[in-house]
């Protein structure tokens, strides 16, 4: 109370009005603060994924450990060790193989699909129709309930998987891809209608890489549906291939009552997965989206 | 005076000067599901060689429309735009268009390749000549230094003189621009105005130029065509190729833009026209 009674002048501080030249700035390039080893650390990405994952491999042997079953849970290092054997002795880089050539024949494959599906779309109202359509009617539907019909048509082998793998990834790359081209901005379009380009030329040059965002997390999105509609379709698949894929070889050694073996297949799956998606796409993401300024 | 021929080689002819660019009675619609938007109405001008055009009016009177009529992504409802004696009827290279948005530039090509790409996307150029002339073109904007970075670590300013560039080293006959300084911080703009003017004394380049700006319009235009309120009609065709930067405090510039701006605003018809109206 007394301080404001006391504050009778609002009048502002009083300061000396000055002009000064700029201080000397040659040699700013090499002002740097170097970091702490800690805060580098805390700072790699995969340093950071690698500690969650040591994390969860001691909660898995704990618990392991703790309920003593082998037949039904295995204990991390079993499972690891498993894993090493049969990878080195190549049942699993094999059956890896396997699973891999049928992978990126149907991946390729609804790749090529989608593109043709989303020009067409793009450039023709005729198109743009039947692709929403056939997406809205083909999206919901799981790939693996294909499956009976794509063994009725192509019969027990590779052809029936790349079916399936192919509609897991058609209508998601689709469906992406073309929401990406919807959000270019206009101005961009126009630029481009500017320079006389149309038609795939002007896909090529202006929709794809400005929707490139869009189309990135589609091939994400359809990679991961592919490879979880494979894996899935050789569960089911039957018998008569020898040399099955990581699936088959998962159960096959469910069958045996290899409980280790089932755990080490689905490691490889996992392990695929998260070097697909930390190697290549983050590669394709370092050298594009973020150079662009499209992502931070 | 907009007077042409200064360039004395560019028309590639004795003949009588003929206008560039010459719109006639141009009304410009847009249908949407619900209303018919008159955009402008019978709308007449003419752009000569080397003119500083300015369409000037207020907010909704039509102007971007009009640009783009020119730029050919719509079509007039009534009445013809020509350029150079040819009806317009698509984009084309001829007229290159300069936007206010950043977006217009390609974030995934560097300064240098941005600035390339029109070349090599229209063969407008032989293919050994593009990069040079590129180059030439950025060093005419003061950008030399930044040929091989990406759009997003520009400033404003610098991803409009990009845009500029891009569009100059088409040497296109004439050059549109929509409000290109409006998104700009009032020092940049006046920074960019001046460089528009030094580069057009280079070059003299026809441009035809979007603001609603008074002062703009006055500092860079040499003819201002003044549009009325929605829909847009001509209101007045004025002169101002007198006026820059230097003499803003001149008593003529001040009445000038006291006119235009009476003209803008002071109400001159007793019923304003309908906004829209349903569709037949
Ligand atoms: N895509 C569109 N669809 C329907 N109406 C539109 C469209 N674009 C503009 N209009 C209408 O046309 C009229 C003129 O718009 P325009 O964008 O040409 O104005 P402008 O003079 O450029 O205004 P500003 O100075 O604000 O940019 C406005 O009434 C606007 O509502
Ligand atoms: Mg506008």
């Amino acid at each position: 109370m007394n301080a404001l009674a006391g504050d009778v002048t609002r009048a502002p501080v009083e300061r000396k009005e000055f002009e000064v030249v700029p201080i000397d700035a040659t040699g700013i390039g090499s002002i740097e603060k170097p970091l702490s080893l800690a805060e580098r650390l805390a700072d790699n990405d995969l340093l950071r994924k690698l500690a969650i994952l040591v994390v969860l491999a001691v909660v898995w042997e704990a618990y392991a450990r703790f309920l003593g079953n082998p037949l039904l849970f295995p204990t991390f290092s079993e499972t690891i060790q498993t894993f090493w054997r049969e990878l080195t002795s190549g049942v699993l880089l094999d059956r890896t193989g396997v699973s891999m050539q049928v992978l990126l024949i149907g991946y390729s494959l609804g790749l090529v699909l989608s593109a043709v599906f989303t020009t067409l779309a793009v450039s023709t109202r005729i198109g743009t129709d039947l692709l929403t359509t056939l997406t809205a009617m083909f999206n919901p539907l799981p790939a693996i309930a294909l499956l009976p019909l794509a063994l009725i048509w192509f019969g027990l082998g590779i052809p029936s998987l790349v079916f399936v793998i192919v509609h897991s990834v058609l209508w998601a790359v689709s469906l992406n891809t073309l929401s990406g081209f919807r959000s270019v901005p206009e101005v961009l379009r126009m630029t481009g209608r500017n320079y006389n380009l149309s038609g795939v030329r002007f896909v090529m040059k202006i929709l794809m890489p400005a929707a490139f965002p869009a189309i990135l997390a589609g091939l994400k999105i359809g990679w991961a549906f592919a490879w979880r509609t494979l894996i899935a379709a050789e569960l089911v698949f039957g018998v008569s291939s020898r040399s099955g894929g990581l699936g088959w070889y998962i159960f096959e050694s469910r069958a045996e009552l290899e409980t280790a073996q089932v755990f080490a297949g689905l490691l490889a799956v996992i392990v695929i997965g998260l070097l697909v998606e930390s190697v290549i796409f983050r590669t394709i993401e370092a050298r594009t989206l973020q150079r662009w300024g499209m992502q931070r | 005076m907009a007077n042409p021929g200064i360039n004395a080689g560019v028309g590639g002819g004795a003949k009588a000067p003929s206008p560039i660019l010459d719109v006639r009675g141009a009304t410009l619609q847009y249908k949407t599901p619900k209303h018919l938007v008159t955009a402008t109405y019978k709308v007449d001008f003419d752009v000569y060689q080397s003119d500083r055009f300015v369409l000037l009016g207020p907010s909704g009177c039509g102007k971007s429309t009009l640009l783009k009529a020119v730029g050919g992504f719509m079509q007039p409802v009534e009445g013809t735009i020509r350029v150079r004696d040819r009806v317009v009827k698509a984009p084309g290279p001829d007229r290159m268009m300069v936007f206010q948005e950043f977006e217009q530039l390609m974030p995934w090509k560097t300064i240098l390749q941005n600035v390339m790409f029109p070349m090599q996307a229209t063969k407008r150029f032989d293919r050994g000549e593009i990069r040079d002339r590129a180059l030439a073109v950025l060093d005419k904007v003061k950008l030399s230094k930044f040929i091989d970075v990406y759009p997003h670590m520009l400033s404003g300013g610098m991803k409009m003189r990009v845009a500029i560039a891009r569009a100059m080293a088409m040497e296109p006959d004439i050059l549109l621009m929509d409000e290109p300084f409006a998104a700009l911080d009032a020092l940049t703009r006046r920074k960019m105005q001046e460089e528009l003017l030094s580069l057009w004394d280079q070059t003299r380049f026809t441009v035809l130029f979007v603001t609603h700006s008074i002062e703009e319009a006055i500092i860079v235009g040499s003819r201002i065509l003044v549009l009325s309120p929605h829909p847009g009609r001509v209101r007045a065709e004025l002169n101002a190729e007198r006026f820059t930067h230097e003499n803003v405090d001149m008593p003529e510039f001040g009445l000038l833009m006291k006119r235009i701006h009476g003209l803008l605003f002071e109400e001159s018809e007793p019923v304003p026209e309908p906004e829209t109206e349903a569709v037949a």
